[in-house]
């Protein structure tokens, strides 16, 4: 097992019925920075992203080739535990999507599907809790009101939320499609800050077709175009000298 | 090879420019005529829509008073502990007896006893149909629902009489073919189809992102149904259930058929019972308009028409509670 390389991607294809949405897509992603998917609105950022958790096998039309290693293991493969994927990838969607039960309940939904019961204790719990919220800097504004429905916070509190809920099942991956695109400019920021503070412990890859946003927050881009990948390097080089011409032409506004 | 020009400005232009010229020089008078005519049209619309809201209401008072009034004369005479208390019913003996106990109670008997079929098989059959069967199957389920739905009551009766009759007493111990169990089964069969298109639609109608939520955090479907849907449809399947429990007290032709109709307690699942509708169903051909007797099944009819008001009260206050208790 490669521990420089985090999600290794060789020679995937993904099809929708008959039509191919990625094509020979081959990317390393590194572990412990922020990686950025870029590209105009339909090349294929978001299919990329939830292949690396499997989740977009719920629409019954989708067919694939190639290998996805994360962590030494081909997640591809039949004999995958996609439970045990997904609690390793944790995903953040582009509108914040808490579940319609309590904002406790939220946070400790993934560990309750993944421990048996009789490990969870009331004390065990409570301290999931307090701890993934602290860690999103959610626990001051919701500590009261951990019973009341979580679909009741501001979406910025929400897609905290979304975030905190992952922490307790200990991922090494966290799948970001667009995280900030509900919020306000303010809470754009206040996301960005966590997810700079979450990438000394985890592996983050961002979809966004924010350029400035990418700019800030990540440490390397990917930029793809009609689902292929045109151009990896860091995010410095991207934005300073883009090694492909129409990398350029994106970065500077001339691509939806 | 490189993406299309920024998608060419759509021939949008020209839109405003005709509407212009409809709207705007020729405009003006017609359009105050157009706008006093659309005035009156809309005064009656809304008196028709008004009408149509208060129908409601209006039927529901219209139907208690009516029914009220046939029953009236009876009331002042009624033997209340007897009607409640006694499980003597003789409406056409020298001395009448009117002990309704015994149809009270086979009545929601029969009603229970096919709901805890018909609640679990419901639900059950909606969250097949809306999370795990492909289109294909689903489409044929649905329409296999749809032509239960549309079966009358009256078949139901008949399936019940020749084909549940033999298997209860055969293999349930049954001594006589109509009983307790055997309305039970053909009410469960009758609601079912009720519950499983409202709770279907209920499921249907929950965010697709609850769904996503649970499985990226690694839940499975099962999970997802038990922990996400359920809570998150809970109105709707509420609803449901409580639709077919509706139809399970007030059905009278399948029951009339399909229960035996002695009047007693049942003791077992396979007694024979009466519920209050076939007594009505079976009983008002035969009762004089104006006597005591008839007067007394339009009481009955009251009983059924508060006990299907109390049950939506009930659920009322159920949805209302589970609101309240999740907004705390
Ligand atoms: N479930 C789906 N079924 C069929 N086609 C899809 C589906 N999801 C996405 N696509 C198509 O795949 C392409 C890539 O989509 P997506 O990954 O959502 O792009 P992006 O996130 O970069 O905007 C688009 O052309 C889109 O229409
Ligand atoms: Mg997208």
């Amino acid at each position: 097992m490669n521990s420089s390389i985090s999600i290794d991607v060789r020679d995937f294809n993904l099809w929708y019925g008959d039509f191919q949405a990625l094509h020979h897509v081959s990317v390393e992603i590194k572990p412990g920075i922020i990686t950025s998917l870029i590209g105009p609105s339909g090349c294929g950022k978001t299919t990329l992203l939830r292949s690396f958790n499997r989740i977009n096998e719920r629409y019954g039309n989708v067919r694939t080739t190639g290998r996805i290693t994360i962590l030494g293991k081909n997640i591809l493969d039949e004999d995958v535990s996609v439970a045990s994927l997904r609690k390793r990838t944790g995903m953040v969607f582009q509108r914040p999507n808490p579940l319609p039960i309590s904002v406790y309940e939220n946070v400790i939904f993934g560990i309750k599907s993944h421990t048996p019961s009789s490990q969870l204790g009331r004390r065990v719990l409570d301290e999931a809790v307090e701890t993934a919220l602290r860690e999103v800097s959610l626990w001051e504004d919701v500590k009261d009101r951990l019973k009341s429905r979580a679909t009741e916070l501001t979406l910025e509190q929400q897609q905290k939320l979304c975030i905190a809920r992952l922490l307790p099942l200990k991922p090494d991956i966290i799948l970001m499609d667009e995280p900030c695109s509900a919020l306000d400019a303010a809470g754009i920021e206040r996301i960005e800050e966590l997810i700079g503070e979450l990438k000394r412990t985890f592996t983050i890859v961002m979809v966004t077709h924010n350029m400035a946003q990418a700019r800030r927050a990540s440490d390397e881009c990917i930029f793809m175009l009609m689902g292929e990948i045109i151009e990896h390097s860091a995010t410095v080089e991207l934005f300073g000298s883009p090694k492909h011409e129409k990398t350029g032409m994106y970065i500077e506004g001339r691509y939806g | 090879m490189s993406l299309p020009p920024a998608a060419a400005e759509p021939p949008g232009g020209a839109v405003p420019t005709g509407d212009g010229n409809g709207g705007g020089v020729v405009g003006r008078v017609p359009a105050r005529r157009g706008g006093r005519a659309m005035f009156r049209g809309e005064w009656v619309i809304e008196f028709l829509i008004r009408l149509c809201g208060w129908s409601s209401i209006i039927c529901v008072a219209a139907i208690f008073y009516f029914i009220i009034q046939e029953a009236a004369p009876v009331l002042p005479t009624m033997d209340w502990g007897e009607f409640f208390g006694s499980v003597i019913w003789r409406p056409t003996s020298a001395v009448p007896r009117y002990g309704a106990l015994a149809l009270i109670v086979g009545n929601l008997a029969v009603a229970i006893v096919a709901m805890a079929m018909a609640v679990p098989l419901g639900l059950g059959a909606a969250v097949y149909i809306s999370e795990f069967a492909g289109p294909r199957v689903r489409e044929t389920m649905k329409i296999a629902i749809e032509v239960l739905a549309a079966v009358p009551s009256i078949v139901w009766g008949f399936i019940g009489l020749t084909i549940i009759s033999p298997l209860l007493i055969r293999y349930a111990g049954a001594e006589l073919g109509g009983n307790l169990l055997n309305g039970a089964v053909i009410l469960a069969l009758m609601s079912v189809p009720l519950i499983v298109s409202i709770s279907e639609d209920a499921l249907r109608a929950v965010p697709d992102s609850y769904r996503e939520a649970a499985m990226a955090l690694g839940a499975n479907k099962w999970e997802m149904v038990r922990r996400v849907l359920f809570p998150a449809a809970r109105n709707g399947l509420l609803a449901a259930c409580m639709l077919g429990v509706g139809r399970a007290v007030g059905e009278t032709m399948a029951v009339l058929l399909a229960t035996g109709n002695v009047v007693q307690i049942p003791h077992s699942f396979v007694d024979p019972i009466k519920t209050l509708t076939a007594t009505i169903a079976a009983e008002m051909g035969e009762a004089t308009p104006g006597q005591p007797h008839y007067q007394v099944l339009f009481l009955i009819g009251i009983l059924l028409l508060v006990i299907t008001c109390a049950i939506n009260v009930i659920a009322d206050f159920i949805i209302k509670g589970a609101k309240a208790k999740a907004n705390a």
